[in-house]
Formats: C-alpha cells, sequence, structure tokens
C-alpha cells in the first residue's frame, strides 16, 4: 500500500532566515579551475524583478558523475575537491548567482548523451509548489542540438533554457509567466 | 558501461491530488507568478534521480534546539516536534537534510521584512536544522509559533505553522512545505492551506503526541513528512504489475 504524499506549500517570504548562507551559492569552491558565474533575474508576469525567491541548481561533475548511489555507473566521489554540485541562491538583490563549473555530459537512456545541463528549482512567496527547469549553455551548440530534451520542444522555447556567456559566466533570465515564460517541467 | 533507462529507479509522478494548483486566485501572490503554460514532462534520467547527499553537513549541537541558540530562553509554550520522514513505499529516507523556521510565539518572524506591531524575542532565532537518522527519525526542540496577520484580504491571519524543507536523496523528492497544529481555529480562512485539495490538507497537521510529552518540560507533536518513492522495484512489480503502476502515471497528468 501506498502512502500519501505530504502536499507541498509555499516557501513564503521569510526564507532566508533559514535557507540563506554564505556558502549555499558554490556548487564548487573559489578557485575551482574553470569555475564562473551563473546569474539571472527571477521575473514576474508583470517584467518585474521578484526580490525573495531562491533558485536552486544540481548537476553532475565535468566528467558527466555523480556520487550518488543512484548513478547506476557508480558513485564517484569528485574529482574537483569540494565539489558539491548543489547551489541554491536568494534574489534579495535582484540576481540569482551560482557559482560553479559547466557539467560533463550526462547519458540520456537510450544510448545517446544529454547536453551539459543543470536542474533547476525555484521557490518563492506566491509559488505554491517548487517550479523545475533546466539551464543549458550557449557555446554547446553541438551538443545541443543532440539533446534530447530540448528537441522535444518548440524550436522558439529552447532559447529560454539556454544561458549565454556573460563577463564572469553565464546569464539566464527565469520568467515565471507571460509571453517569454520559461520552459517549465514535471519531473 | 552505459546507463540505460532500466537501470534506473524511476519514481512516481507527482500528484494532483496531493498538491495544491499553481494557480490559485484567493492567495494574492500566485497571480503574477504562476505560470501560464502547462509544465512538460520531463524524463528522468540520472540528474533527476540523484541529488545532493547533504547528510554529512556540518551541524551545530544546538541546530535542531531552538530553545538554547541564545542566552536566556525564549518566550513561549516549548515543544518537541518529531516524525519520519519515509518514501511513500513506507521506506525511511535517511540522511537528508531538514531545514525549519518559524514566527516566535508572538507570530513575529526575525525577517527585515516582517515589521507588524508583535516583539522580536531576544533569546528566538526561529531556524533549525537537522540530518534524519538510519529510520528517517527527525526531532527539533522549539517553542509553539503564534499566527499572525498578512494583507492577502480583510483580517487574514495565518495559522501557526513551522516551514520545512526537505531535500530529500534525489532532484525528484525536493519538498517545502508547512506543518500545521491541530484543531486551529484559523485554518477556515488560510488560503496557503486551502489551495491544497481538502482530503490531503489533514496530512498537514501534526498530531499532539503524549509519549513524547516530557513530564514539567515539553508538550510533544509527531508529523512524519512522505515523500514521492520509487515505482520500479521488481519487488513492485510481482505484486502489481509493471504495467498498471504505468498507467497509474499517465492518469495523473
Amino acid at each position: 500500500m501506498r502512502l500519501l504524499h505530504t502536499p507541498s506549500q509555499t516557501v513564503g517570504p521569510y526564507l532566508s532566515i533559514a535557507l540563506r548562507g554564505e556558502h549555499w551559492p558554490y556548487a564548487v569552491p573559489v578557485g575551482t579551475p574553470g569555475a564562473f558565474w551563473l546569474r539571472g533575474r527571477v521575473l514576474d508576469g508583470a517584467g518585474e524583478t521578484i526580490p525573495d525567491a531562491l533558485v536552486e541548481t544540481w548537476q553532475a561533475d565535468p566528467r558527466g558523475r555523480f556520487d550518488h548511489p543512484d548513478d547506476t555507473r557508480g558513485a564517484q566521489p569528485p574529482e574537483v575537491p569540494g565539489f558539491r554540485g548543489f547551489g541554491r541562491s536568494e534574489t534579495l538583490d535582484g540576481e540569482y548567482a551560482i557559482h560553479t563549473v559547466k557539467p560533463g555530459r550526462v547519458p540520456d537512456g537510450a544510448g545517446g548523451l544529454q547536453a551539459p545541463h543543470l536542474d533547476v528549482t525555484i521557490l518563492a512567496r506566491g509559488l505554491l509548489d517548487r517550479l523545475v527547469t533546466r539551464v543549458y549553455f550557449a557555446d554547446e551548440a553541438a551538443a545541443n542540438a543532440e539533446d534530447p530534451v530540448l528537441a522535444a520542444l518548440d524550436p522558439a522555447l529552447r532559447e529560454r533554457l539556454v544561458a549565454t556567456p556573460s563577463d564572469d559566466g553565464y546569464r539566464l533570465d527565469l520568467v515565471l509567466q507571460g509571453d517569454r515564460e520559461t520552459v517549465f517541467f514535471r519531473v | 558501461m552505459t546507463a540505460t533507462s532500466s537501470d534506473l529507479p524511476v519514481y512516481r509522478r507527482q500528484d494532483a491530488d496531493s498538491h495544491p494548483p499553481l494557480d490559485w486566485p484567493d492567495y494574492e501572490s500566485t497571480k503574477l507568478r504562476h505560470p501560464l503554460n502547462a509544465p512538460l514532462d520531463l524524463p528522468q534520467r540520472l540528474t533527476e534521480v540523484t541529488g545532493p547527499l547533504l547528510g554529512e553537513t556540518a551541524l551545530g549541537p544546538l541546530d535542531a534546539d531552538l530553545t538554547r541558540q541564545h542566552a536566556g530562553e525564549p518566550i513561549g509554550q516549548r515543544i518537541v516536534v518529531h516524525g519520519r520522514v519515509l518514501d511513500d513505499a513506507g521506506r525511511p529516507v535517511a540522511g537528508t537534510l531538514l531545514e525549519i523556521w518559524q514566527a516566535n510565539a508572538g507570530g513575529r518572524y526575525r525577517h527585515t521584512r516582517d515589521n507588524w506591531p508583535s516583539p522580536l524575542d531576544p533569546n528566538f532565532s526561529g531556524v533549525g536544522r537537522t540530518v534524519t537518522d538510519e529510520a528517517g527519525r527527525y526531532a527539533f526542540t522549539t517553542i509553539r509559533p503564534g499566527a499572525y496577520p498578512w494583507r492577502n484580504h480583510h483580517n487574514a491571519w495565518r495559522p501557526a505553522h513551522i516551514h520545512f524543507s526537505l531535500l530529500g536523496r534525489a532532484f525528484t523528492q525536493r519538498l517545502v512545505t508547512q506543518m500545521y497544529f491541530p484543531d486551529d481555529p484559523l485554518f477556515f480562512q488560510d488560503p496557503i492551506m486551502n489551495a491544497v485539495p481538502e482530503a490531503a490538507r489533514p496530512r498537514m497537521i501534526c498530531a499532539y503526541d503524549h509519549d513524547t510529552t516530557v513530564p514539567e518540560w515539553a508538550l510533544g507533536f509527531r508529523w512524519d513528512v512522505v515523500l514521492r518513492g520509487t515505482a520500479s522495484t521488481p519487488f513492485e512489480s510481482e505484486l502489481s504489475g509493471a504495467a498498471d503502476l504505468t498507467g497509474d502515471d499517465e492518469d495523473e497528468a
């Protein structure tokens, strides 16, 4: 018999008292070779910047591996010292900012490889449940062209998941509602 | 070895009977924040069935006791909140980070944007964290939070609650929710709780637990959290048939 799931509730306006921490944006430590900042705004349906959201990212290491027992190739401790693969950022200053490295390609389950990607959770006041999306990278055009998740999307929607190079890494705005709405997933 | 989809755990999809819709007009803040497009199904691959295992996160000795984080004790009814984190097959979710935050006994959060005229308590931060043990158990000592007003509608008050954040063991299991207290008279007018389908609302309410109540010290409350589980173990396939499980999942769309 199945137990019934605990319902989701909004993270509310005061999430920062518990979910903030100076270490959280660092999916990899300062000084990691190849590290960059992934930044962007979180926007509402009126185009206003949301200052009380939380953005979380999860990703493979640069080899495309996970230090997790359910990685069917075997859990592998990270090659990059201090690699956590998980980042978390508030948007109090108008943007989220995650310090990370580009993940390697991960099998797609059908004999191919997915393009480098991060899985993303967005939480905020006014979101009764989390939103899930993915971030890809504009300078991985060849890999992106082979990615089954991107391939399943209308071409006009694909770019909404693709971060573009910036001064210190990559940028992608996350739009919760409207004409430029981010593509959200049920996972 | 190349991973194939059959090697990976398959987490049951989130069902609409358990969770609130994102578009809920009674809760004003959803208006400009809910997506207009329906979410697309993301295949569950390695990134989705793994997740941050932060079980070895350095915890401070007082992280799970919110009544001992300052020089003095906070004002309020001292309580112990405990329970288990399980997946929907009843298996313990061990070693997962559980973070909580709450208002003080007067209903005020220690947050710069909470300015309603109820005093802060110098001895209460309202923040705790712990990691579940091998049986999925967790426990916090804290004080019972107060209700507080907000501006969603006329004379709107949030029922007393404690915020819970759970990472689970996979990206699919991530859950942020709120725990409420039994018999709160404010439930009827709270759009956040009532956005959840009626049959599922009791799952957010803890139970008074006399066995955990500590004589002459603290009242006990018990609350179990159930995260999504996997549907593809051979054991389950033998019991109920893999085809049936697949069918269930598709019906939930």
